[in-house]
């Protein structure tokens, strides 16, 4: 006869005490186990999201960039081509030029074999005070497009405005209810409005277009321009430096600026969209992170209060159980086994039932968890979610936590005394 | 031999002490079958008790073969008795879920002595048990049950045996069985020491000790 037969024997007499204990450590074991499965679950769910997500991303990206490298591929940028002594903090601040160059100046670049630009527009602007209708104005005069002798001709960005006609912006022709066909006076002179633009939202909706020439004549600037606007530069962002020195070659009395053309805008608009996608992809990281932490919180107050009233529960049992082996006690004492012994053969009862539950709750756990899983996943893997070190951590806790709450009655029981329970008895 | 000297003993019973054992001495030598009689509440079970190392006397030595089990700490004690007590109750106190040869071997638990099985096959079948090894004391007589609890209490062939009211739940038969044991079992240089009331049972003692209470 052995302690652990006696143990085991016992056991299987009182089996109603002994199964509802290990009811009790299992549900210990298993929701501390079901609650570590889920969070990995949800770890690896997070991971396979963001994985996807990722990927969906960078397709996306590249694509974007794909489509914005062949739309912007045929279209180049903007260069705006001023007079060589043009203050250009007086250019920035009056949003015109003071200084002038000869109109010819785009005949010499369109006669040139020069081929980064192309679309060559000059033009007269000057701000001015409209004084038929009281309003300050911007004056473009304009000519249209001069082609380029050398190159095969495109159809023109810019329309040309005829002599004799005015396109007025969406502020002026609004605010001064002008309509088309309308016959206006600008400086003494009349124009029929040919065109009104839709509102842009810039220095257009002020602007007036007319003819060149006229405009030449009505500012006293004959055969002459301030500036000249060449768009769909076809070369890249690497190239402006070498547009300028071809530029300044057959132009020397001339300085080139970059202006804000829609192939830079629409690469701004391509590095927004990947930083929106970026963005996006943080944020469901976020989310699923803030998910993780308020799942974290649940579960670190609910498996705490869970495992405590499981311990509680055994140690209710264990009592319960030492009261009715009272006599039991008194005997085994009286054939010589010690106070200790008494107190040890509770205790590995004890560690006997807390590691059955372990296994029997770390089992139901990981099934829950797997159904979990499965219910929401189809590619995490059931085997991924098999954590050893939770496993002998929980078998390890469970055994502890029912010899920890069993302490107290296997202490009680050790110190019966026999000889009153034999005298009572 | 085994020697009480002026052993006493009370107990609190909410404001009053009852003195249960007042110096009471006693000197039983090898091989002796000593009855303890007395009326009920006399204190023949507590006596029993001091003898069998499991309740100090408040004052007095007990002295079973030149050694004080009191003067040993709890644990030494413990081995002592068992070793060299061996248990008789009225009530049997056999262990529910064990089978006869089980609770006979529960002797065996502190002290794994060689051959244990087989001696307590023997003893068993010594006291016609042999038929009723593997059953469960709710399955045994009541005369079944005391033999049970003899052969548990003999198995380690201690020096002494304490009884109380060994036969107190027996009829003729076995209760005769029972002190013949009892007695052939003291002859062989043990003491054996029984309290009753019984007085047809203390008769078959080598001697009879009274107690009256005081």
């Amino acid at each position: 006869m052995t302690f652990l037969k006696l143990i085991i024997k016992e056991i299987s007499y009182r089996k109603l005490n002994f199964w509802l204990s290990i009811l009790s450590a299992a549900v210990a074991a298993g929701c501390l186990i079901g609650a570590l499965t889920f969070l990995r679950a949800h770890k690896l769910r997070t991971e396979e999201i963001i994985d996807r997500k990722e990927i969906e991303t960078k397709k996306r990206v590249i694509k974007l960039e794909d489509d914005y490298r062949k739309i912007t591929k045929k279209m180049g940028f903007n260069v705006l081509i001023l007079p060589k002594d043009q203050n250009l903090n007086d250019f920035y601040a009056d949003d015109f030029a003071s200084k002038y160059m000869p109109e010819n100046y785009v005949h010499k670049l369109a006669n040139s074999k020069i081929v980064t630009i192309r679309h060559l527009l000059p033009s007269l602007q000057q701000k001015l005070k409209w004084p038929e209708k009281k309003r300050t104005i911007i004056l473009i005069g304009t000519r249209g497009e001069v082609p380029n002798v050398f190159k095969s001709p495109l159809k023109p960005l810019v329309q040309p405005v005829n002599p004799g006609e005015i396109v007025l912006g969406h502020e002026l022709h609004s605010s001064l209810n002008i309509s088309i066909g309308e016959v206006v006076t600008l400086l003494g002179k009349s124009f029929k409005v040919s065109k009104l633009h839709r509102e842009r939202g810039n220095k257009d909706d002020i602007t007036a277009w007319i003819n060149l020439k006229e405009a030449q004549i009505l500012l006293k600037k004959e055969n002459k321009i301030n500036a000249i606007l060449a768009l769909e530069c076809k070369c890249a962002w690497a190239g402006l430096a070498k547009v300028r020195d071809e530029i300044s070659e057959i132009l020397p009395d001339t300085q080139t600026l970059e202006s804000h053309g829609k192939a830079l805008a629409r690469a701004e608009a391509r590095d927004r969209a990947a930083k929106e996608a970026v963005a996006a992809l943080d944020a469901v990281k976020h989310h699923r992170a803030v998910m993780l932490a308020e799942q974290k919180d649940f579960v670190s107050t609910l498996v705490p209060a869970v495992i405590f009233v499981c311990a509680v529960w055994i140690g209710v049992l264990a009592f319960g159980n030492s009261r009715d082996r009272r006599y039991e006690i008194g005997v085994l004492r009286a054939l010589g086994v010690s106070s200790k012994n008494i107190f040890f053969l509770f205790l590995t009862k004890a560690a006997l039932i807390g590691f059955a539950g372990a296994v029997l709750g770390c089992c139901a756990g990981f099934f829950a968890g797997m159904l979990i899983v499965s219910d929401k996943s189809q590619t995490v893997s059931l085997f991924a979610l098999f954590q050893p070190n939770a496993l002998i951590l929980t078998l390890a806790g469970a055994t502890i936590l029912s010899v920890t709450a069993t302490w107290l009655p296997a202490l009680s029981a050790a110190r019966q005394d026999p000889a009153e329970i034999l005298r009572k008895e | 031999m085994l020697q009480l000297t002026n052993i006493k003993k009370s107990f609190r019973k909410k404001n009053d002490v009852v003195n249960v054992i007042d110096n009471f001495s006693l000197t039983v030598d090898e091989g002796k079958f000593i009855a303890v009689q007395g009326a009920s509440g006399s204190g023949k079970t507590t006596l029993l008790l001091m003898i069998g190392t499991l309740l100090t006397p408040d004052n007095g030595t007990v002295l079973i073969n030149g050694t004080d089990p009191y003067s040993l700490n709890p644990e030494v004690r413990a081995n002592f008795r068992a070793q060299n007590i061996g248990f008789v109750f009225q009530q049997f106190y056999l262990l529910p879920y064990l089978t006869v040869l089980e609770n006979v071997l529960t002797s065996n638990l502190v002290f794994k002595k060689a051959n244990a099985k087989e001696k307590a096959l023997k003893l068993l079948q010594h006291l016609n048990l042999e038929h009723r090894l593997t059953h469960l004391p709710s399955e045994l007589s009541v005369g079944e049950r005391q033999r049970t609890a003899l052969a548990r209490a003999v198995l380690n062939q201690p020096k002494l045996i304490l009884a109380d009211e060994p036969t107190g739940n027996l009829d003729a038969e076995n209760g005769a069985v029972i002190l013949d044991y009892f007695k052939k079992y003291a002859a062989k240089g043990n003491y054996v020491l029984m309290v009753t009331h019984s007085k047809h049972a203390a008769e078959t003692a080598d001697r009879i000790e009274v107690l009256d209470g005081k």
